[in-house]
């Protein structure tokens, strides 16, 4: 910018810097490649080089071995571009796997240097790796891993449970899933192509802004969250619209089952917080691209103001997390003890009254700023005033199991580790909420105890309990208990070894994000720590090993019926184990919300006869082009190449544009397949009872 | 059966209290009346949360083991979902303990504000009258702590000291990132924010050396951003200032220029005498001759304009290079 | 819906199917005009946030000009008229296609466009004199927020330029087939959406910001 304006800025300002490069230099090289260099592969780390080899080992070998199976038009066809509700979620939580492993080493890799960075001992991390580490973590999990696993498992349950056939934008949904997927790409690349964030997974400015951190890392951290925010964010739009008009006839909203509350919920959240994160990452996008002064320390920025809008968002995800798991154990706690959920209305109040409360909460995560003390009682009384119907919905739980016929399967035992480890992580927040204690225990290791306390307590032992639960209906066999149950023991102990010693810590004064340690008194709980996590490993091997050895003992676990549980209460037991393309050959009829339980009593017969074609969507491979796009605009973004950026920005706005051109999206499954699928159905239970 | 299943538990939660309480715990014993409060909210609040989730651990155990399904003997009752006096139950238990954690909350808040000044030093041990609180201008810089002592006219790097007993009132503000001030055997921790003043009321009870340290990640220094508080007699600490004052440099504008570039793990530093105003320019982010500082923020550029002689020197002086 | 098709195998003392399932095919309600509100809805929430940050920042002027010194009302005035006008006319669309009139539909919908394409045209006008003038959105707080808030709303009308353009060849192509019927109801939604933000723009950035501080 020639300066001579009126309001120019008085004095060279250090902000100007990246705005002044762009005009400065204007090579080709660098318009095509921007600041992507070869010194941006970290080949002389060697940690990383070791695992970009076993990656790239394994990637040939999967690649190989999709080729050599001759795999690859299969799952183009039939997973890439589905447009299936079911396979999708299969898809979500397929990601979540992959995912859960790298957020996972992550993980270990921390533990194993906090157990050894004591005194003269500096560890195996430098901050500068160690700092990467901390902040991918964080981000991985939360928006890589549980994220994934939530979407996927309403993605695959909510139309099977409201007797729907798809959700209501099914081409919007596969899209979601992709941009889902190129979010986790990008931050996949950053580990050996430039750097990770080293902010934390918040980006608190001005640490994240453009003066202090003007590496890749926030670059590759804010491309890859609004990417996956903005399928997330259509994933809730789809969601909320499927629930509140794909219902079946009969089912009003308070017949309808708590898993799909818990899912209606969280959507409404969804849609009402994700927002508030793209307009916050764009602002800092802003500050860092273009110089301007959102978070700045200087000429008018307000960081404060990044913590505050973050966080807007930040702690109605965190409901956006558990709610469905809440929906989950529900369902798990009534179907195995044979039972009604205890309170239904309740337990459905309690979810709305926690889904109003989480957007009042957020300052709850900066005590310490020094709001004053009405408004810090504000935040730290309403924190507490959640615990109230999350309390009264551990009660509708004890219930349900009170008089009931508790089978202890796999997902019930998920479901009780759930119960006790959930409420000591629900005392600790409360005790968070009081802002004198929190001025103490703030950032500390109590802080990281108690959000992994309900984390791993709610959402990974709910994710382990829903997987358990509603593999059979998704693969038509049931998981090999054996496996199941190592590792439900294997993560319940690993958790309580591994964050149990950080609640001690915490009230030794240790902060989070430590990087290495003088007082050598410390180190036996950091050791006690690690040995939890290795224990927690081998939880999650154990679900590994679970999955293999269940593949291949499928035919002993076949599920015939439909019901393998025996006990199943909601709709989507009421079809086939896996349940055909189109869920139900007759639209069903509720009236009740344990409809499949009531239609059981009744002696429901399934008809035979009648059938009548099938409306149905059709795949497509837009949503993935466009993903694919998407995740090279945003690459193009980070490194500053300009040229790239431009041509797949203007390349996805003309494929959107030549998608709505498509009018021919749906098609009919004539009646005689239907009617061939239904009969073979009927051949199956006939042979099995 | 199940009570006695029970009593090991219980007996593990309060060993687990008594541990802390021996072994190095500061949060748990600390030496300053603030921190002691807040330790003494903790145990009351986690000793309120247990009256409920104590009871809900037994139960879930208790029925998980009563109602399994090999145990035929305990009633089975599948349509049972619905009694309105357990619905009461199970909202109000929680309600009633969230009301009394609440009101503990709006007090204590109030009284532990921060920002407020102290009205005593330590149980029924009100402030001598004649008593001015010690102020120390703290200051987080990538990455080291400076403090200044406005009253004593010296500045520090990584380390400060108190008289004990005597109320300490700090201002607290950044050069660059977010941190958190945090002496956990004082009080509880406030964060220090870049072009804002946050503040810290606390006293020390007990002579000794503490840990302080940045509580708020903030780059690659981080973990090394610790400082040492030294609690002392009154004759002790005017003997540490003086040797700050026969030690110590000048901290001259030129001096602090080349304190502020970014360092990790520096030594303790003492400066005998300290620069008019640098804290203030600190503060106001306005060191950089000819920047605008932030207590002008608000002023335009024509507000400016109709004013004409202005108050603020270097306001005038961007003002010229703009014409 | 007729029982005809439906075969019960019915046993004696069970339940009707029918009792359980709707038989023949059953027509899901469409949901795309409620997807479409939803989706405004989470707008709104992007647009919340930027008028939170004018609020915030609204004020640090850091030394630069303040709304008083650049905003020339008349312009911003001729501007507001425009968007409130090109409302109007698409409203006239609406009810052109209510009569199936594509030819109306379309005219009324090219109107709307040169009137919103003005707007955008004044937008950029006032933007490029505020940056030559060293009042860009980088000069202060005030400005990235100014900028920022005023700049995301003309994005949204450049989008719903471009929308309209699609929509038209589709108009063109098909006629005012169901599909593109429902579409001219999203884009209304989101035209008369913009309208509302930019009253409040209006509002809040252009006429307080005259107002002596």
């Amino acid at each position: 910018m020639p300066p001579g304006g009126k309001y120019d800025i008085p004095i060279h300002h250090a902000l100007w810097a990246p705005v002044a490069k762009m005009s400065d230099h204007f090579d080709l090289t660098k318009l095509i490649f921007g600041r992507l260099t070869w010194e941006a592969i970290p080949y002389h780390e060697p940690i990383l080089v070791a695992t970009f080899i076993a990656v790239a080992l394994g990637g040939i070998a999967l690649l190989g071995a999709l080729t050599y199976f001759r795999v690859w038009g299969y799952l183009w066809k039939e997973w890439f571009t589905s447009i299936d509700h079911k396979k999708i979620g299969v898809m979500y939580m397929v990601l979540g796997i992959v995912m859960l492993l790298r957020g996972f080493s992550d993980a270990i890799m921390m533990r194993i240097q906090q157990a050894i960075a004591f005194g003269d001992n500096a560890g195996y991390l430098p901050p500068h790796h160690y700092d990467q580490i901390f902040t991918a973590h964080g981000v991985i999990m939360i928006f890589f891993v549980a994220m994934p696993f939530v979407v996927g498992l309403m993605n695959f349950v909510v139309p099977l449970q409201i007797g729907a056939r798809d959700v209501a934008f099914p081409f919007l949904n596969n899209f979601s899933y992709w941009m889902t997927v190129a979010g986790a790409v990008l931050t996949m690349i950053s580990l050996f192509v430039g750097e990770f964030a080293k902010t934390g997974w918040l980006a608190y400015p001005p640490l994240s802004g453009i003066m202090q951190s003007p590496d890749v890392g926030v670059d590759y951290y804010i491309w890859a969250l609004q990417i996956a925010g903005v399928g997330t964010l259509l994933s809730g739009v789809n969601f909320t619209v499927t629930i509140i008009k794909m219902r079946a006839p009969g089912m009003s909203l308070m017949k309808m089952p708590v898993f799909t509350w818990t899912a209606l919920c969280t959507n409404i959240l969804i849609v009402a917080a994700f927002p508030i994160l793209t307009a916050v990452l764009a602002m800092l996008t802003l500050d860092r691209y273009l110089g301007t002064h959102f978070f700045t320390n200087d000429l008018g920025g307000n960081a404060m103001m990044y913590i505050n809008l973050i966080w807007i968002w930040g702690h109605p995800e965190v409901y956006i997390l558990i709610l469905p798991l809440f929906g989950v154990f529900s369902e798990i706690v009534a179907t195995y003890s044979g039972k009604r959920l205890f309170g239904y209305t309740s337990m459905v109040y309690a979810t709305v009254v926690i889904t109003v409360l989480s957007y009042l909460v957020w300052l709850h995560h900066f005590f310490t700023m020094g709001s004053g003390a009405s408004v810090n009682s504000f935040f730290g009384i309403t924190t507490m005033i959640i615990s109230i119907p999350t309390g009264a919905k551990i009660f509708n739980w004890l219930f349900t199991m009170y008089r009931g016929r508790i089978k202890f399967e796999v997902p019930m035992l998920w479901t009780v580790g759930f119960m006790i480890t959930f409420v000591i992580g629900g005392m600790t927040g409360v005790l968070l909420a009081v802002p004198p204690a929190d001025f103490v225990l703030h950032n500390s290791l109590f802080l990281i105890a108690h959000f992994h306390n309900v984390i791993i307590g709610g959402v990974v032992f709910g994710v382990f309990a829903a997987i358990t639960y509603w593999y059979p209906k998704v693969f038509g066999y049931k998981l090999d208990p054996f496996w199941g149950k190592c590792s439900f023991w294997f993560w319940c102990i690993g958790f309580y070894f591994a964050f149990m010693p950080l609640y001690v810590l915490g009230l030794m004064g240790v902060t989070r994000r430590i990087n290495h340690f003088d007082d050598p008194s410390l180190q036996i709980w950091f050791i006690v720590a690690a040995f939890g996590a290795f224990l927690i490993a081998l939880g999650i091997a154990s679900f590994l090993i679970q999955l293999v050895v269940s593949y291949r003992k499928r035919d002993q676990n076949r599920d015939l019926t439909g019901d393998p549980w025996g006990n199943g209460r909601t709709l989507e037991w009421s079809t086939s184990s896996p349940p055909p393309q189109y869920n139900y050959a007759f639209t069903p009829r509720i009236h009740d919300t344990d409809s499949w339980w009531q239609m059981k009593q009744e002696g429901f017969k399934r008809p035979e006869s009648g059938f009548v074609a099938i409306h149905m969507p059709k795949n497509t491979m837009a949503g993935m082009l466009l993903a694919g796009l998407c995740t090279a605009f945003g690459f193009a973004m980070i490194w500053h190449m300009w040229l790239i950026a431009g041509v797949s920005f203007a390349t996805m706005l003309i494929s959107a544009i030549v998608h709505t051109f498509n009018y021919d999206r749906d098609y009919y499954i004539p009646a005689e397949e239907v009617e061939r699928v239904e009969s073979e159905r009927t051949r199956v239970l006939a042979n099995n009872v | 059966m199940s009570l006695l299943k029970s009593i090991p538990k219980l007996f593990l939660i309060a060993s687990a209290f008594a541990m802390l309480a021996g072994c190095d715990a500061v949060v748990m014993s600390p030496s300053g009346d603030v921190a002691m409060q807040q330790r003494d909210l903790i145990i009351w609040s986690t000793i309120l949360m247990l009256l409920i989730i104590v009871p809900v651990i037994i139960l879930t155990l208790v029925f998980a083991w009563r109602y399994r399904e090999s145990n035929t003997k305990a009633t089975y009752k599948p349509e049972w979902d619905h009694s309105t006096v357990l619905e009461l139950v199970v909202w109000s238990a929680p309600l009633l303990i969230i009301i009394a954690l609440g009101a503990l909350t709006w007090v204590t808040t109030h009284q532990l504000d921060p920002y407020r000044p102290l009205d005593r030093i330590g149980p029924d041990r009100p402030i001598p009258a004649d008593t001015k609180p010690l102020v120390i201008e703290a200051v987080s810089m990538d990455w080291k702590w400076l403090f200044f002592y406005p009253e004593q006219g010296i500045a520090t790097v990584n380390e400060i000291a108190a008289p004990v007993d005597q109320p300490i009132q700090f201002k607290i503000t950044s050069t660059a990132n977010m941190n958190s001030f945090f002496i956990p055997a004082l009080a509880g921790q406030i964060y220090a924010m870049g072009g804002m003043e946050t503040k810290l009321h606390a006293v020390i009870n007990e002579p000794g050396v503490y840990k302080g340290f940045s509580a708020n990640y903030s780059g690659a220094g981080y973990s090394d951003m610790k400082f040492k508080f030294h609690g002392v007699s009154e004759a002790d600490f005017d003997s540490w200032v003086q040797k700050v004052k026969t030690q110590g440099d000048d901290l001259s504008y030129d001096v602090y220029a080349q304190l502020e570039k970014p360092s990790v793990a520096d030594p303790v530093h003492y400066y005998a005498t300290v620069a008019d105003g640098l804290y203030d320019k600190i503060l106001n982010r306005c060191i950089e001759p000819g920047s605008v500082c932030m207590k002008d923020l608000m002023t335009s550029h024509s507000h400016h304009h109709g004013e004409g002689e202005a108050e603020n020197g270097h306001m005038e002086g961007m003002h010229e290079h703009a014409e | 819906m007729s029982d005809t098709t439906v075969t019960a195998n019915t046993n004696q003392g069970a339940a009707e199917p029918s009792r359980f399932l709707v038989p023949g095919e059953y027509h899901v309600p469409q949901g795309t005009l409620l997807g479409f509100w939803i989706y405004l809805m989470s707008d709104c929430l992007i647009f919340a946030s930027l008028f939170a940050t004018y609020g915030v920042l609204g004020r640090n002027y850091a030394g630069g000009p303040s709304g008083a010194d650049i905003f020339e009302l008349p312009l911003v005035a001729l501007n507001t008229t425009f968007l409130l006008i090109s409302s109007i006319t698409y409203g006239f669309a609406v009810l052109q296609m209510q009569q199936n009139k594509l030819r109306g539909t379309m005219l009324w919908l090219v109107i709307t466009g040169l009137f919103g394409a003005a707007f955008i045209g004044v937008e950029l006008y006032e933007f490029i004199g505020l940056i030559n003038e060293g009042a860009g959105p980088q000069r202060s707080g005030f400005l990235t927020a100014f900028f920022s808030l005023v700049g995301t709303h003309g994005l949204h009308v450049t989008f719903g330029l471009v929308w309209m353009v699609t929509l038209l060849l589709q108009l063109k192509k098909h006629g005012l087939i169901h599909e593109n019927k429902r579409r001219v109801f999203c884009l209304s939604m989101f035209w008369h959406f913009l309208d509302v933000v930019w009253i409040g723009v209006f509002t809040f950035v252009y006429l307080m910001g005259v107002l002596p501080a």
